[in-house]
């Protein structure tokens, strides 16, 4: 008798133990305490170095409270899909770090915990935040999902001794003078060029298009949400681009093919590019390429010589992390604490020190820390002379549309073939088409 | 013996209806119920790993699981096959674009299933002779294809790069001058057939000369002492007799490349160019960059149906080419 369910015994034993691995992702209280769970992002040069950091900074927070935070930091290339997978299947961490520009379409999904009143005061108010950081935590007129964490901002680096060499006193601060000086810089003999882009990165090409876009006047959306990536503004503003590599050749053909947000910023650490216009955090990638801190200075974005009608001296979209609560949670009380400990000011110091960010609280600015010129630049930036970008659910549509676009009209300009206006408006009003199907326009 | 056997035969029902029925001993419940349960776990296996997602495919493709019901699922709201309109309206977007996916497949799949078999084909009469090294050589031809396809694709693409790359800096030793880009642009799609086809021809090869090696040899030496050349004896000969085997291999390649995935996502991302726009890619972003989960769905089972015809048409017409010969 018993000889005749054995095989049933073993299947049941096979597949028992993909039953129990189907079990809640969420973390569970311990003897030890209350547990929970955090996802990070890749904030420093490298995996290992982010989890040297928060190792620490959990380590403190246990202390404080008492409470255990098993963390787990993620590459950018995973993390959306990390977080799209996990929103799906309910197998969700308690807390988690998101890019700002997805905060649009992750609060779409109703998954995260709404930073109300109540929550908002839990982690120490709004008015602790810096507001342009702030304006990046979901769509405009709805109750936030996420709140800010690093803050970022693009800023223009230049080479002290390229400049030096070539006889250029400071920074440009027009294109004007940008363009002047790149041509100085150039001489595509040496492989040295006066700027470095990342010509086939969407998502610089879709920031980039962004900060233009609002220099000429224009915008990627008008006030119904509706595409406008064909419009007058924005063919002026993608030309100007183009014709880095076409027209003023300042920028190398090769530039059309780096994608991987290293390259351009390599380029600038081994003389083969004087200028690159990128976010804080790329001042460790530069040192980890063996710069120092002396080498090089940042400035701000140049801007038109006369800003075009309706132009804003715009120069960086509100770049930063935020970090966001599933609405889900059986540790609510835990999480919130977590997200206070984190935008805290000490926290906040420490944390933007290591991983060279700006911090996204008004208080911890007054740490000598980020009183270097080159903070101060950031920190200008990211407070004068930043706008978010479209805070709609399909932003990631967007970058996605608006930066292939690019992608290609760099690749015919690099091919050595001429592209003019028409062929900017052919391919964006492609772009906007794409886009307006994506959005059920069309 | 044919009168005996009539009677035997008139006397049977007779005998049936007047006998108890000797029935054969009923085996036991266990041993009865024992092949069931040892194919049980393949057959659950096979339903949770390929049967049950399909299903939920075709389920998704006829609801509107967008960004917005994506953490509640199960609320997303059923559309009919509005999906399918979408993905179909040649004169939308949406549909125009999968139309350029597809044609962009089509001239993909059959460049590298041609490449793919002219190579091993000429890899496997190489090295179907007796030459010494002969399997030394044979384990040289199989690397591509044991290698993971990531790293095989990874080291094309630094291979492909303009500046650095091991083909242009070929290009430019040969002299010439202003090397192309690969991975941008139009060559893009040059750079994945490449690509596709370094990657594929081993499996060609493996075949072709499994086949070859089951061809009697009498055959060519009587072809020879009848003067066949060398190209007759493979066109009446090789060619034949390799049929069934080139039957499933074109059919296995072709769906393979059909499907094809890791090549154009690892050389180009997300975004790939235009002209390396593959419909696997295609669905890729529109369901996991565009969160649009049901017009993502619709397409797949649209491919699913179309390699489904293909798969028919093809095996239907070697099937009816076999009987009549």
């Amino acid at each position: 008798m018993a000889k005749r369910f054995l095989p049933l015994v073993a299947i049941l034993l096979l597949i028992l133990p993909l039953l129990a691995a189907c079990g809640s992702g969420q973390s569970q209280s311990t003897g030890g305490g209350e547990t929970i769970t955090y996802w990070a992002s890749n904030q420093g040069p490298s995996i290992a170095y982010d989890n040297h950091v928060l190792s620490q900074a959990v380590k403190d927070f246990k202390d404080q409270t008492g409470i255990t935070v098993k963390f787990n930091v993620i590459s950018w290339t995973d993390l959306f899909n990390r977080i799209l997978t996990a929103d799906f299947s309910g197998q969700n961490p308690d807390v988690l770090n998101i890019g700002n520009t997805w905060s649009a379409t992750l609060q779409a999904t109703r998954a995260f915990l709404p930073f109300d009143q109540a929550n908002m005061d839990a982690i120490g108010g709004k008015s602790k935040f810096l507001a342009t950081s702030l304006a990046a935590s979901g769509a405009a007129g709805q109750v936030p999902t996420s709140v800010p964490l690093y803050g970022l901002s693009y800023a223009l680096f230049y080479n002290k001794a390229m400049f030096r060499e070539a006889g250029i006193k400071s920074p440009p601060k027009t294109w004007s003078e940008f363009i002047q000086d790149a041509k100085q810089l150039t001489n595509p003999k040496i492989g040295q060029w006066g700027v470095g882009i990342e010509g086939a990165s969407i998502t610089e090409n879709a920031h980039w298009a962004f900060i233009l876009s609002n220099q000429q006047g224009g915008s990627l959306f008008d006030q119904n949400n509706v595409p406008t990536f064909d419009s007058a503004q924005n063919v002026r503003a993608i030309q100007f681009f183009t014709d880095l590599i076409s027209k003023y050749k300042v920028a190398g053909p090769q530039d059309a093919e780096y994608s991987t947000g290293t390259q351009a910023p390599g380029d600038f650490a081994n003389r083969k590019a004087a200028m690159i216009i990128f976010q804080t955090g790329t001042i460790s990638a530069l040192e980890s390429d063996g710069m120092k801190a002396s080498d090089f200075g940042v400035a701000q974005v140049p801007v038109p010589d006369v800003l075009p009608p309706g132009g804003k001296a715009i120069e960086s979209h509100v770049a930063g992390i935020n970090i966001s609560i599933f609405k889900d949670t059986q540790h609510l009380s835990a999480a919130l604490k977590f997200v206070k400990f984190m935008t805290s000011r000490a926290e906040q110091v420490k944390l933007n020190k290591l991983y060279t960010s700006l911090p996204v609280v008004k208080d911890a600015y007054s740490d000598p820390a980020f009183n270097s010129p080159e903070m101060q630049t950031f920190e200008t930036i990211l407070a004068q002379h930043a706008a978010p970008m479209p805070l709609i659910p399909q932003e990631g549509q967007m970058e996605t549309v608006m930066g292939g676009a690019l992608k290609q009209l760099l690749a015919a300009a690099a091919s050595g073939k001429p592209v003019n206006t028409s062929d900017i408006e052919a391919q964006l009003s492609d772009a906007n088409q794409t886009m307006k199907a994506d959005l059920g326009l069309d | 013996m044919s009168a005996s056997k009539t009677m035997v035969q008139a006397e049977t029902p007779e005998r049936m209806a007047t006998q108890p029925r000797k029935r054969p001993p009923r085996p036991q419940l266990s041993k009865r119920l024992a092949p069931y349960v040892f194919i049980a776990p393949a057959v659950i296996f096979e339903f949770i790993i390929h049967i049950l997602p399909m299903l939920v495919g075709i389920a998704i493709s006829l609801i509107g699981l967008t960004l917005f019901y994506i953490h509640y699922w199960t609320q997303a709201p059923f559309i009919g096959l509005q999906n399918y309109k979408v993905a179909l309206n040649l004169s939308g977007a949406a549909g125009s674009a999968l139309l350029h996916s597809f044609l962009i497949t089509v001239a993909y799949t059959v460049l590298v299933v041609c490449g793919a078999w002219v190579l091993g084909m000429a890899a496997a009469l190489l090295l179907n002779g007796n030459f010494r090294g002969r399997n030394w050589f044979r384990t040289l031809f199989l690397i591509p294809f044991a290698m993971p396809a990531y790293i095989v694709v990874i080291t094309w693409s630094f291979m492909l790069q303009k500046d650095n790359g091991a083909v242009n800096a070929l290009l430019g030793d040969l002299h010439i001058t202003n090397p192309p880009f690969w991975l941008v642009g139009t060559n893009a799609f040059w750079s994945m057939v490449m690509t596709a086809i370094w990657r594929s021809w081993p499996l060609a090869f493996l075949f072709l000369l499994a086949g070859l090696q089951t061809i009697p040899s009498d055959m060519y030496e009587a072809a020879s002492l009848d003067g066949a050349s060398k190209w007759r004896q493979f066109l009446t000969i090789t060619l034949p007799m390799l049929k069934p085997v080139n039957v499933v291999l074109l059919l296995v390649t072709f769906l393979w490349t059909f499907n094809d995935f890791n090549t154009p996502f690892v050389l180009f991302g997300a975004a790939p160019p235009p002209a390396a726009d593959l419909l696997s890619l295609h669905i890729y972003v529109n369901s996991f960059i565009n969160w649009n989960f049901g017009l993502g769905s619709a397409m797949s089972v649209l491919l699913l149906i179309f390699l489904f015809l293909v798969s028919l048409v093809y095996l239907g017409i070697f099937q009816a080419g076999g009987e009549a010969e």
